[in-house]
Formats: structure tokens, sequence, C-alpha cells
């Protein structure tokens, strides 16, 4: 084994978990965000000092970050020109032209990253076809070089119609800019996302303009930074599609590392599943503001084109901006431990998406807030010690929870859990039939701070019997860094008839993808054989939405509509007869093998010791309230059975093992939740 | 059953029909349903009674959908229902105001026991007859209508009917997709409620469909409670299609309901703008909820206490065998008609008017239309003019209100169809002037990828009559439609854009609110 660094860039903290021969180690410490690689620098010397490593040991480090996100967010990116089309400036302001929130007559569109006068026009048009119906004018340039130094400019995105198809314009634009306009960054669309939807494609090469020069001098910052500090090692960088990227491709699509956090999560829970030989995973990630959910099969995800940044509106889809990337598909809830609750017109519980977050925070913290949210009633309910919270660090106060909970009523705290449970619940479940999926039957991981206050609950709405809480949970996206592959993703819009499809044409394209993708993986290390995934993203001729449908090297026209068909039939429940098929995008994943694990070993059974403290805890599903055992996790060894109720201690989080349920601590730690008696009320 | 588990069951109900929505936008051929999520899909009682539905684009199929489902009981009487089986009507009066719109309803059963209904609607690509016209001048010109009836039994789909649903249209592979979508929506929500009953432990949705309907009418009563009472009047006129079109509504507040009356409004039109009740049912009850009760889910409890009434043959209850094609042209324009009443009573809570009217491309070409082509086509581009200002706030630049449809975008077109479109900009100034101004239309301008001539099936409004401010507000400015090389196309009826021209759309402005500083 090498000795690895793995770190994890949060909005709140900065996570590190080193990685030696000997052992794992990690630490955790605020983040700096005026300068974020100081907390980076100082969390590596006080980890490598803890763990009595030198920084010449350090082989590779591994990065994500939220930085990017954050700036999308907080709309702190650079100073940002768009270049287009002329008649189309307006395209990114249009939008799709919807209200999201149907019954709003107040709903309002985010505003562009770009307004309107740094949106410029040049004379140019190429067809659907690629043909080129207006030249462009390259005359056209002298003025826009002109606004744009007059304006200070530091990024700029290029995005002309079509360019997918020919990007001929849009590389002569890039070079006239670059030629004029030294060190201002430039991002073209046909680089960034070169796929159909003009709005789609201009937005995803604006965000990756906007925060290309912030994380393009962060990360010069950080490799100087380790650098002085000794660490010799090449860096990676996590990316939104669960793989790990280079530095310098980092430094060209900053867009792609945005959600590298979550991608990290959903990773530690695919190296727990294929540690426990589990086929049906549901990753469950809850923290103080959000909820995440991804679906991973037989160690693999589902994968997706596209995801929104910044949702504005109660996290309601069309609300934020759109991103054209390769994405480990999820689904995020505006729902976690701090999201507050209020009754509605009719008299419902309704909670989130709005949070407490760490200011105020919730109201049993003591630190000013009065608002009842999901921790209040977690308290209430018994799941939380508030004697031992965060390590007792941090006394909670449970006559604060009650009187912000005394509003909503005597059943307050239950409606709370019932209904944030619930809302996960239906999040999953529609989640789960977009990818042609159910919930039922699989196995659930739960990590984040708030996820195994609530998993056993989640999974018996969601027709789940086990429940896996990994160790070190607070910390999961930074330990799953440490198990991806080095991996790119190649797309391409052509759009292709199955009828008249040809073998040679698409084996050739494939191969030039192939090419593209290992120039970027072998450049990040990897000498030995690549994983290829193939991919085409199908539908039938006249649909608007596409399946995906992997594709055998060698693929034929029959093979392929055999192969969608296929597909069809197992999302939607029946093919329709007779239809021809067409694609429009098609996709090439190149990885290292992803790392076979240790597998978890069984353990002969132990009781559990003695609670070191009885606490009623009310069980949802029945009303009910019982005595729970308290039980420290770090007292618990291997084989351990905890019978619920009871509550597992530590310091990032407890997970409460509910009456008719059982908690076993396994060979690598973890904690194994099973329902044990028959269904209770969901 | 305590209250927080009939919320959770409720809300559980909710996730059901959006898995059933989402299963249409995603296996839906036309344009309207899945680029523009131009659908419906809703879960019902068994005596039809809406009880949830999918959050979607367009209010007007909604609504409307949830009144059709009690037809459908008219005719096939519960008893006979049997698993797997599937009916369907385009009747304009019984689905959602026009042919072009497919209702599918299926019984869902569990346990043995009809226990609901779903159905779903979608918006196909072609339903035969004169096409996207609204050049017709009765319903018979305008297509195939199919009344009431099974169109799969038992799970077995009845080939004969879609022979004759196939020989009847233009697009008969798409509109035959279409079908097996809406099919395919319903046995997702059947099967998805049959696993909530089931975890539930119940055996049907009696309860739970009284709590919702009983929860949903009492909110929207205490809402009602606030308002002042009495009636109010308002008046608005548009362009119409051989003639200027008054709307004229009396909205009247009771303690525990609000009806609006559409008495002295215009008579029927002799072209395909007539407006079948049931749609204008739809669109009214939706202007009312947008202002009071927004937050109810919408449910039968919740539009049970709108009630809308309108004079037999006036063009907002279009009599059989009315042309009834472009129904919108008028349904769009009724929350506006609405607004004018509302704001005499709750001033300063509603918006100006706006654009309303979609403005929606409708192009083709092929033999007979425009003459001999290499390239025949029909597409639909779905685009939208300006908001009007809303209390407090600007109106919002090309978008729909009170449709909620997304645009489709140029480049989706353009592979689609032999078309060009040169520019799609916003239209400065076209927004009305204000205090808080109204949201901008925007420009157009579409030619023939290779020159040839392609009609246009136009049906926009506000080409005469703007949409007016409010408060002092100034109106938005007019839509304009004409030729590259100049002249103006008429605003309704199909048009040839000559060989080598182009077409250029002026969208119009939304109105402004309160006098400008």
């Amino acid at each position: 084994m090498r000795t690895r660094l793995a770190v994890d860039i949060g909005g709140t903290f900065t996570d590190l978990v080193l990685e030696t021969p000997s052992g794992t180690h990690s630490h955790k410490l605020l983040t700096t965000p005026a300068a974020p690689e100081k907390a980076v620098l100082d969390g590596t010397e006080q980890l490598l000092a803890k763990a009595g490593v030198s920084p010449a040991a350090v082989e590779l480090v591994l990065h994500g970050t939220t930085l990017a996100t954050n700036a999308l967010i907080e709309r702190k990116g650079a100073r940002t020109a768009l270049i287009t089309t002329e008649g189309f400036r307006d395209s990114v302001e249009i939008a799709y032209e919807h209200r999201f929130a149907q019954y709003d007559i107040y709903m309002e569109r985010p505003a562009p990253l770009v307004a309107r006068p740094l949106r410029l026009e040049v004379p140019e048009r190429i067809a659907a076809d690629g043909e080129v119906l207006i030249p462009m004018d390259e005359a056209a340039f002298d003025g826009i070089v002109e606004t744009l130094k007059a304006n200070r400019i530091e990024a700029v995105a290029v995005c002309f119609l079509h360019a997918f198809t020919n990007d001929a314009h849009e590389r002569r634009a890039g070079e006239i800019l670059a030629a004029k306009l030294p060190g201002v960054s430039i991002s073209l669309s046909c680089d960034v996302c070169p796929e159909v939807r003009e709005y789609d494609r201009a937005s995803t090469t604006i965000a990756n303009a906007y925060v290309r020069p912030l994380m393009d001098t962060y990360l010069a910052r950080l490799q100087q930074g380790l650098a002085a500090f000794g660490v010799a090692s090449p860096v990676l960088m996590m990316m939104s599609s669960g793989g790990l990227c280079t530095v310098e491709a980092a430094r060209l699509y900053p867009v792609r590392l945005v959600e590298s956090g979550p991608a990290g999560g959903a990773i530690l829970a695919r190296q727990v599943a294929a540690q426990n030989e589990l086929e049906k995973v549901l990753a469950f990630d809850m923290g103080g503001t959000t909820a995440k959910l991804t679906l991973i099969e037989k160690g693999r995800f589902h994968m997706a084109r596209s995801f929104e940044v910044a949702r504005a509106y109660r996290f309601v889809q069309g609300s934020g901006l759109p991103i054209r990337i390769p994405v480990i598909e999820l689904v995020e809830i505006g729902a976690g431990g701090g999201s507050i609750a209020r009754r509605d017109a009719l008299g419902r519980i309704q909670v989130g998406p709005d949070s407490a977050s760490s200011v105020p925070g919730p109201a049993c913290y003591g630190l000013g807030g009065t608002d009842p949210t999901v921790t209040d009633a977690d308290l209430l309910l018994g799941r939380l010690d508030p004697a031992r919270f965060a390590g007792g660090r941090l006394a909670l106060h449970e006559d604060k929870a009650a009187a912000a909970m005394a509003p909503l009523g005597s059943d307050g705290a239950v409606g709370i859990a019932e209904i944030v449970d619930e809302t996960m619940a239906s999040a999953a479940r529609v989640h789960a039939v977009e990818n042609g999926e159910d919930t039922a039957g699989r196995t659930m991981i739960a990590f984040g701070g708030a996820a195994p206050l609530h998993a056993a609950r989640l999974a018996q709405k969601l027709g789940i019997r086990r429940v896996l809480v990994p160790k070190g949970a607070g910390v999961g996206s930074a330990y799953g860094f440490l198990a991806a592959p080095i991996g790119f993703e190649v797309v391409r819009t052509r759009y292709m008839r199955i009828a008249t499809l040809d073998a040679a044409v698409l084996d050739a394209m494939f191969e030039d993808m192939r090419a593209e993708a290992e120039a970027v993986v072998r450049q990040a290390g990897p000498k030995g054989e690549l994983v290829e995934t193939r991919t085409a993203f199908m539908r039938y001729r006249g649909q608007g939405h596409e399946i995906s449908v992997t594709v055998t090297p060698g693929a034929t026209a029959e093979s392929l509509y055999a192969a969608f068909v296929e597909s069809y039939r197992g999302v939607f429940g029946r093919a329709i007869p007779g239809l021809q098929a067409e694609v429009m995008t098609w996709a090439l994943s190149l990885s290292e093998p992803v790392a076979d694990p240790d597998k978890v070993v069984a353990v002969p059974a132990l009781a559990a010791p003695a609670p070191i403290a009885l606490r009623p805890l009310t069980d949802p599903a029945d009303g009910i309230t019982r005595d729970a055992a308290v039980q420290p996790r770090d007292s618990l060894p291997a084989g351990t059975q905890v019978p619920g109720p009871a509550l597992i201690i530590e310091d990032e989080t407890t997970t409460v093992v509910p009456f008719g349920w059982t908690g076993t601590i396994n060979a690598a730690g973890q904690i194994l939740l099973e329902q044990s008696l028959l269904e209770t009320t969901p | 059953m305590n209250d927080i588990r009939l919320q959770v069951m409720w809300n559980r109900l909710l996730s059901v029909v959006e898995e059933q929505g989402r299963t249409l936008v995603r296996t839906a051929f036309s344009t309207s349903a899945r680029e523009a999520g131009d659908i419906s899909a809703g879960v019902f009682d068994v005596q039809g009674r809406m009880l949830a539905q999918a959050v979607t684009g367009t209010p007007g199929h909604i609504n409307s959908m949830a009144r059709s489902v009690k037809f459908f009981l008219d005719r096939i009487p519960a008893e006979t229902m049997k698993p797997g089986d599937h009916y369907f009507t385009n009747d304009p009066w019984m689905g959602t105001g026009h042919l072009y719109d497919i209702v599918v309803t299926s019984p869902a059963f569990h346990k043995g026991k009809l226990v609901g209904l779903f159905s779903c609607t979608v918006h196909v690509v072609d339903i035969g007859g004169i096409g996207m016209s609204s050049d017709a001048k009765q319903v018979y010109q305008e297509g195939l209508r199919l009344p009431i009836m099974p169109v799969a039994r038992q799970g077995v789909v009845d080939e004969w009917i879609m022979d004759l649903v196939r020989a009847n249209v233009r697009e008969p592979v798409q509109v035959e997709g279409d079908i097996y979508a809406l099919m395919a929506c319903n046995e997702t929500g059947e099967r998805r409620l049959s696993d909530m009953l089931t975890e539930n432990n119940l055996d049907d949705l009696e309860m739970l469909g009284e709590h919702i309907i009983t929860r949903s009418r009492a909110a929207m009563q205490a809402e009602i409670a606030k308002l002042p009472k009495g009636s109010w009047s308002s008046h608005m006129r548009i362009d119409g299609m051989e003639a200027p079109i008054d709307l004229h509504a009396k909205l009247t507040v009771h303690d525990d309901h609000i009806e609006v009356d559409y008495a002295g409004s215009s008579g029927q039109s002799g072209f395909g703008i007539n407006c079948p009740y049931c749609y204008t049912d739809a669109y009214t009850a939706f202007g009312v909820r947008c202002i009071v009760g927004p937050e109810v889910p919408n449910n039968y409890g919740s539009l049970e206490v709108i009630k809308v009434t309108a004079p037999e043959g006036t063009i907002v209850n279009a009599m059989f065998p009315a042309a009834v094609n472009a129904r919108s042209t008028i349904g769009h324009m009724l929350p506006d008609v609405v607004y004018g009443a509302l704001d005499q009573a709750l001033p300063g809570r509603v918006p100006a008017e706006g654009t309303s009217n979609l403005w929606n491309l409708k192009l083709g070409a092929g033999s007979g239309l425009t003459g001999p082509t290499e390239n025949p086509f029909m597409v639909v581009m779905f685009h939208s003019g300006g908001a009007g200002a809303r209390p407090n706030q600007h109106g919002l630049s090309a978008t729909p209100f009170p449709s909620g449809v997304k645009n489709v975008p140029v480049e989706v077109t353009e592979t689609v169809a032999p078309l060009v479109v040169w520019k799609k900009a916003l239209r400065d100034g076209s927004g009305g002037a204000g205090k808080w101004r109204g949201g901008d239309g925007q420009i157009m301008e579409v030619s023939h990828r290779h020159n040839e001539p392609f009609a246009i099936f136009a049906t926009f409004e506000r080409v005469k009559y703007p949409a007016r401010g409010r408060n002092g507000g100034a109106d938005g400015a007019n839509g304009v439609v004409r030729l590259g090389s100049g002249p103006d196309l008429r605003p309704k009826g199909m048009q040839v854009i000559p060989a080598g021209d182009r077409l250029v759309v002026e969208m119009p402005g939304g109105g402004g609110m309160g006098t400008p500083d």
C-alpha cells in the first residue's frame, strides 16, 4: 500500500485522510475561504505530524473541493464575457422560457452569469448539418476586443450555434482572442460541452469560464505550497463523474470539479458495498443542509449528463443554472439536520429547504436559533444524547428545542421526523423510477452527520431491511477519494439513425474518443490496462429523451437496436413494436480498474456490554417511547450485537437502532443495522 | 388514523403521480410533450374526483382532465372495468378542449378491487384534418374524433382501433407511440399505488381521498373567507379572427366559494378559436388559484370552490360542432379577464395583463400546402412574449403565463426541420413602461434552409389590442407578424412564406404596473 493523502474542502470544514502502510489517520479543520490552500497546508502539516509521516513520503495527493460550486452559488467568479452567434446573445437570458413554479406569480428565473452588455455577437452561422451559411467576420473582433479590454474582462466564453457539429468558427475565434488578449482565459463550447441545445451548452461554457481564473490561481498556489512544504507527489483532482484527473486537465475544465464532494461520498459507498459484496445499494448522505441519495448496481453508478447548480428556489428543478457534464446521478434534497420546519396554510408540517445552518444553528444548540429544526426534533425524540453530542463539546438544550417546537403542537417532533423522512423517501422513489430501478431490497449505506439518525426509519419507508454505517462517516468524501479510479470521459453529439448506421464509422469515432481520453488518463500515471465503457444515448425516432445503452466494440446496427429495446423495456415496462431508433450522443469513459477491496470476514457474535446510560427513545413508526441503551461506538468490538432500541454514539454522529432492529459491528468496524422483527407500520 | 400518517400518505400519493408524469414525458414522441412538458397526469377516486396531479406544464390540461374522468365513468360504468383496461378519447367537450389532446383513463385495481383511476393527456403531433390551423369552420374539418372507448382490454391493445388512428393522421408512428406512452404512464401509476396501499395496510383510497378533498376544500374556504364579499366586473377586448372579441367576466366572492360568470362575452367565432367550457373552467380556476390559496394543492376539493359559468353559444362555452383547434387563443386570456375584476376586490395583488396567448411558431411544408418538396415537415416551436408586471416586480420577459410550457431549443428545431432561425432576441422596450415594467417580448426571424416556401399556421393574439397596463402602467407593445421583405402577415390562419423570404415575428410585451417615476 502506498502513502496517499486525500483532501476535501467543504463549505465549513476541510477534511483530510492519510492512508499509510501502517494505518489510516484523519483530521478536520475549518475551511479558510479567503485562501483555501491555507487550511489544506495547515491540515497537512498537522496530520503528517500526528501520523509521524514525513512530507516526502507522500506518494499521491487526491483533492476535491467545493470552491467552484461556491463561486457559482455566491456569484464570486471572474469578470466574464460571452461571445455568441449574431442574433443570439439573449439565449442565456431567455433560457427555457418557462415558469418552474406554476402557481407563484412572483417567481424569478436566475440571472445569467454574464450580463447583457458583456454578451457580444459575431456575424457567422453554421447550419444543423455543419455547413457554413455565413463565414465568420474576423474584422468584428476588433470592436469586441476593445470592449473586453475596456471592461477588464478576465475570462471569455465562446458559444456559437451548432459548434458541436462544426467547431471551425469557435476554434478560429479562440485563436484570435488568445492572440489579442494575452492572460485572458478562453473557454470554447466545442471543448467544454460539445452537445446539442444552445442554452445548456452556453450555460456550461460560461460556468467553466467563470470559475476558471479562480481555480487556476488556487491550484497553482496549492501546488507551490505543497512543494515548498516538501510534498513532491503529483496531485489528482476529483471530478463530478467520480473519476480523477490531472491538475492540468482540471485547470482547463474546472466546471467538471463541481459536485466533487458528493461524488467522493458515493465512491465511499461503492467501496463499502464491494467490501460487503453487495449488489444493490442506496447511498444516503445527510448533512446539515441537504441530503443526497445515489443508486449503485453491482459496483456501478448511474451516470447523468447534466445537473443544475445553485438552485435558488426551494431546490425546485429549473431554478438553477444547467451544467452539462458527466456526473454521478444523485438526487439532492433540501433536507438536513438544520432544516427548519413550519406549518403551512393547510396545517401540514413542511420541512426545509431553508436551513438554520451553523449560525444560529438549531434551537437546541443554544446559539440564538428559535426555529424548530430536524435536529431539535431528533433531540426531543431521544435520538441524541444532549450530554454527549459532538463528544460533549456542545451541550444541547432540550428546553430550547421544546420551546421552538411548541408552535407545531404536541406531535411536532414526530411530525418533523416523519415528514423529512417521507420527503427523502419520495425523492428516492422518483429517482429510482427515472433510472428504471426500485429501492426495495437494497442495502442502504448511510454517512454524513445526520444520516445514521434517520437511516433505519427511511429504510423502512423504502422497503429496505439492511443499513450499513461505515467508520469515519464524518469525513466520508475524503475517504471516498482514496478509492476513486483515475479516469476521464469524452462525449460527442453525433446524430445517427440505426437504420443507416455504418459500423466502421462508429468504431472510428470511438477510437478517436479513446485516444482523447487516454491522453488525459495516461498523463495522470496509470501504465496498465484501462477499463473502457462505450455508451449510446438512444431513443425511438421522434422521442425527445434518451436512455443509455452500453455499446460493445464492433457493435452493428442490429446488435445496437436489440440492446436498445432491451434497455427500453427495462426502464419503461414495454417496448414499442416496429419503431426505428436513433442516437443523439455518444460517450466513452476510460479509467483504471476499480481496486477490489478486502472483503469483510465473518466474526463470532458477542453480546453487547452494559449500556452507559438509558435514554427514552420515541419511535415515529408506532409512536411508542421505550428506553434505549446508550453505547459508545468505540467501546464495541467486532461481532458485538446491539439489540434495539439503542443509540450507538460517536463524536460526529449517532446511529439509531430502532425497536425491532439489531445493530452488529462487523470486522471492518462498520455498523450493520438489520430489521429482525416483521414489518412495523411504515 | 392520525394526522401525520395521513399527511405522509398524501405526500406519497403525490410522488406516485409524479412518477406517472415523468414516465409520460420520458416516453412521449410529440415535441409539445417531450420538450415543452405539455402534458398532464393524475389520480382519481372511484367517483372520478381528482386527488393529486403531477406538476407539469399546463393547467389547461390538468384542470380539464380533472373533469374528463367523470365522462369516462358515465360512458363506461365502474363495475364493467377490468384490470389492464385502458380507455381513451379526444372529444373536445369530454377531454381537454381540442382534438389534438388524447386523454387516456385507466382503472387501478388493488387486491382485485377497483380503487381509483389514473388519467393522463398528451398533445399529439398530428390528428389529421386541416392540421394545426385555426381555419376550420366545424370540428369535423379538424381531424379524427375519438369518442370515449376502450383502446386496450385486459392488457391487449385493440389493433383495429390503432389501425383506424394510424389511417387518419399524418404521423402514424409517432401518434401510436404517444398512445403507448399514455398507457405506460397510467400503468406506472397503478403499480405504485398498489405498492403504497400494501405498505400502508390500506384496502382502498376512500379515507385518504376524503381527507385530501376535505382538507383542501377547507383551506381554500379559509382563504376565501379572508376576501371582501361582493361582485366585480371586467372587460377585455382581443383581436379574434374575423372580428374583435369581447370577454366579460363578473366575479363574485361568496362566503365559501368564488363564482365567475362570462355572460355578455362574444358569441362563437366562425373559425377554430372557440373554447369549450371545460377549457374555460380550467384556466379560470387556475387564474383565481394563483392569487387565492396558491399553496393549496390542486385537486377536486380546491377546484370545487371556484364555480365557472358561461352562456351556451358564447366563445367561452362553444357548442358542438364549433371548430375549436386553437381554443387556447381564448383560454389563455381568461386569467387576465379575471384579474381585471379581482384587482378591484384586492388592489395590489394581481399582475398587469400579459401576452398570455402562446406565440408558438407552427410551421410546415408539403405537397398541397406549399407545393412539391423533397422536405415535407410539420413542427411546433413553443415561444412566448412578455408577461405582465407584478405588484412590486417587473414582468418576466419571454415567459408564458398562464401556460407554463418550456421552449424548444433552436438547435433541436433546426435538427428536426429544414429551417434556419436567424435571430432570437429580446424585443427591447416592448414591455409597457411603469413603476414596474411589463416583460419584453422577443423577436424571431426564420427562413427555409433551402430557400423553399413554407407555411405558417398562425394563431397569434395581441396584434391589434395590446396587453393593458394597470394603475397607470403603460400597455405592452403589440405583436407584429410579417415577411422579411416587408409586408404584414395576418395574425391568424394558414399563410405561405414565399421561397427565399423570411418570417419575422415580434412578440408582444406585457403591460406595466403603476405610473413610471
